[in-house]
């Protein structure tokens, strides 16, 4: 052991030995802090002058503090760890600051009636996102009905029966399909149903569609992964008991994979469940609930949002309901989230 | 009813990677056969060609004749899923269903072909393989954990009484006892001297005293170099094999002078 922490340290005297001086547990902080105050002075106390100029000074100093205290190793060290915290609060930023405006905007809207009332005969104050809620949740749960037997099937043709070139030539296209515009989609399914019904055909099934067209490739590609996941040992030990092949892939390797299945799937949810364009195109508004799929303009969050910001009424009181929806989207999402966790909490299949 | 299996001039491909080539033997019902050889040798690729595993690998496929009492394995009309209920397998890695209780994984050969069979029933047959396995005594109490919770040579003897709950009319054993300690080891072997009353058993193994223990034939595999597709080099009576082998790479091998 001492000899490979030796081999490590330079040659040199008194560093052959494994103790070190090191620089006390607070220093990086204190020294933060300390930068921080220099860097507010310095700019006259803004708020993103200071940081960045804090965090500036504070790797010289920290380098600087390090390299004649401790070694040059520990220096370097330092200045690393300095610089990926860096760059994951930057990551943060815009995360924190979208969570905190739509939280702080929304949050006064919401409201009992905000979620039991409709946009049916609202002029001014008032009025709500119930329409726009249950559109949402129906036509992304039609969209999750058609993608997610396609889906999991398609995955299950490329992982257990694909050989050649044809699951090559699919693998690509689903590719290509994850990357698709997802205005692109919208008009795929407007274009489909104009030729059904003649143009300016608002459908909710079209937006459905148009959500299935973007959720499709991504329940094949996580679905695909898990499959891949799991061993080829299971499916030999199923083979080997006289198992034929569809039953060894729906009572093994499915349940095998079931947890990351589930998870994908609810991911795939709540990437499409905020999407406009499509629907934007394909579904309209409508100020009123409409529960028929098959007929007419269908009021969704997404979209609700983006008409209740860019006409707010005469009284403007139309941009906080748009807080308020987004809101209610963000919600949606984070509860999904939390579901996906749930799920693969629930069925992995190490737990008892 | 056992079977006897006939192997008439075998090779064994992955892709276009020769890896056994023309082998020639004669399998009795009701005995135990050792394969014994060095690693690579192809001694698990030739027991997967046995009940038509190989195929299940991209590209594998083997040409040659085994006839199982009288039936061509590789066949036209021959329906490997059949196949593989009268001829069981124990692998080199064990291999447990993990979204299953160590409950589920024994009658699993039954459940997963949908197997109508009565709750005494389905205990009578997890028990009896348990016990026969050497199970039993450890996992009685907890038969509704899952059956990953084992430690690995459990988790072996999981398979085992696995795979022996369908009751297969011939069981192929790829290196069984590799992760088990002497008493499991030695209750195995228990076992397949009991088996081998009403089955055929082929087993492979790397432990020359197990082959010699259990086994009436031996078989020795072998490879001239690396990249050279494996052979069988002899085969005979075990006693016959481990004494007096015809071929001094078989003799060199069993009294530990090279592999
Ligand atoms: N799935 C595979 N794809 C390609 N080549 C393989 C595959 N499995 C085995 N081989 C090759 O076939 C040859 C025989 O392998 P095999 O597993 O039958 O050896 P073995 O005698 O069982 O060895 P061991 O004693 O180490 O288990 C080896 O050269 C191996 O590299
Ligand atoms: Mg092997």
């Amino acid at each position: 052991m001492a000899s490979t922490l030796e081999t490590q340290q330079p040659p040199a005297g008194a560093a052959r030995s494994i103790h070190q001086r090191t620089l006390p547990r607070y220093a990086p902080a204190a020294a933060f802090g300390g930068c921080l105050v220099i860097g507010a002075v310095l700019t006259g106390f803004g708020l993103i002058g200071t940081v960045v100029l804090g965090t500036v000074i504070y790797l010289v100093v920290i380098y600087v503090l390090s390299r004649t205290v401790e070694s040059s190793r520990k220096a370097a060290d330092r200045v690393v760890t300095g610089l990926v915290t860096s760059a994951f609060v930057i990551a943060l930023v815009p995360l924190v600051s979208v969570i905190y405006t739509v939280f702080s905007r929304g949050l006064p809207v919401l409201s009992a009636t905000f979620f039991t009332s409709s946009m049916r005969n609202v002029v001014g104050e008032g009025g709500g996102v119930f329409h726009a809620i249950w559109g949402t949740v129906y036509i992304t749960g039609m969209a999750l009905v058609i993608s997610v037997p396609i889906g999991i099937l398609a995955a299950i043709y490329l992982v257990e029966y694909g050989r050649g070139w044809l699951p090559r030539q699919i693998r690509f296209l689903v590719d290509v399909m994850t990357g698709i515009p997802s205005i692109v989609a919208g008009l795929f399914a407007y274009a489909l149903f104009v030729l059904i019904f003649g143009p300016g055909i608002r459908i909710g099934i079209g937006g459905a569609i148009a959500l299935s067209v973007l959720m499709i490739p991504v329940v094949v590609r996580s679905t695909e992964e898990m499959l891949k996941l799991v061993p080829n040992e299971l499916r030999e030990a199923a083979y080997a008991l006289g198992v034929p092949k569809w039953r060894t892939i729906v009572k093994v390797v499915l349940p095998t994979a079931l947890a990351g299945i589930a998870t994908g799937v609810t991911l795939s949810i709540a990437r499409v469940i905020g999407e406009t364009a499509p629907l934007l195109i394909i579904l309209g508004i409508t100020d009123s609930a409409n529960f028929d799929p098959f007929s007419g303009r269908i009021a969704t969050l997404p979209v609700f949002t983006y008409y209740e910001y860019i006409q707010p009424g005469v009284d403007g009181s139309g941009e906080g309901r748009a807080f308020g929806g987004a809101l209610v989207l963000v919600l949606i999402v984070l509860v999904l989230n939390a579901v996906a966790r749930l799920i693969s909490y629930l069925f992995s299949p190490t737990k008892a | 009813m056992a079977k006897s299996i006939d192997v008439s001039d075998l090779n064994i491909y992955y892709g276009d990677f020769l890896a056994v080539e023309g082998v020639t033997i004669p399998i009795a019902a009701k005995s135990v056969t050792a394969f014994i050889g060095p690693s690579g040798c192809g001694k698990s690729s030739f027991l997967r060609s046995l009940n038509r595993m190989h195929e299940v690998i991209p590209g594998a496929r083997v040409e040659g004749k085994i006839i199982i009492d009288g039936n061509d394995l590789y066949g036209a009309g021959t329906d490997p899923v059949a196949v593989r209920r009268e001829i069981g397998m124990v692998f080199q890695r064990p291999n447990p269903f993990p979204t299953m209780s160590i409950y589920e994984n024994v009658i699993a050969g039954m459940r997963l072909n949908a197997k109508r069979m009565k709750k005494s029933e389905a205990d009578d047959a997890v028990e009896k393989s348990l016990r026969s396995a050497n199970l039993w005594a450890e996992v009685e109490d907890r038969l509704r954990r899952p059956g990953s919770s084992l430690s690995g040579g459990q988790q072996q003897r999981l398979c085992i009484a696995r795979a022996i709950a369908v009751e297969p009319q011939v069981l192929l054993m790829d290196e069984p006892c590799s992760a088990l300690d002497p008493i499991s080891t030695s209750a195995i072997e228990d076992l397949i001297h009991d088996l081998q009353h009403d089955y055929t058993i082929v087993i492979v193994t790397h432990n020359m005293q197990q082959a010699a223990r259990v086994s009436e034939t031996t078989a020795f595999f072998n490879l001239s170099a690396v990249g050279e597709p494996g052979r069988l080099v002899e085969y005979g009576s075990t006693t016959k094999i481990f004494s007096n082998p015809d071929n001094e790479s078989t003799e060199a091998y069993i009294s530990g002078r090279f592999g």
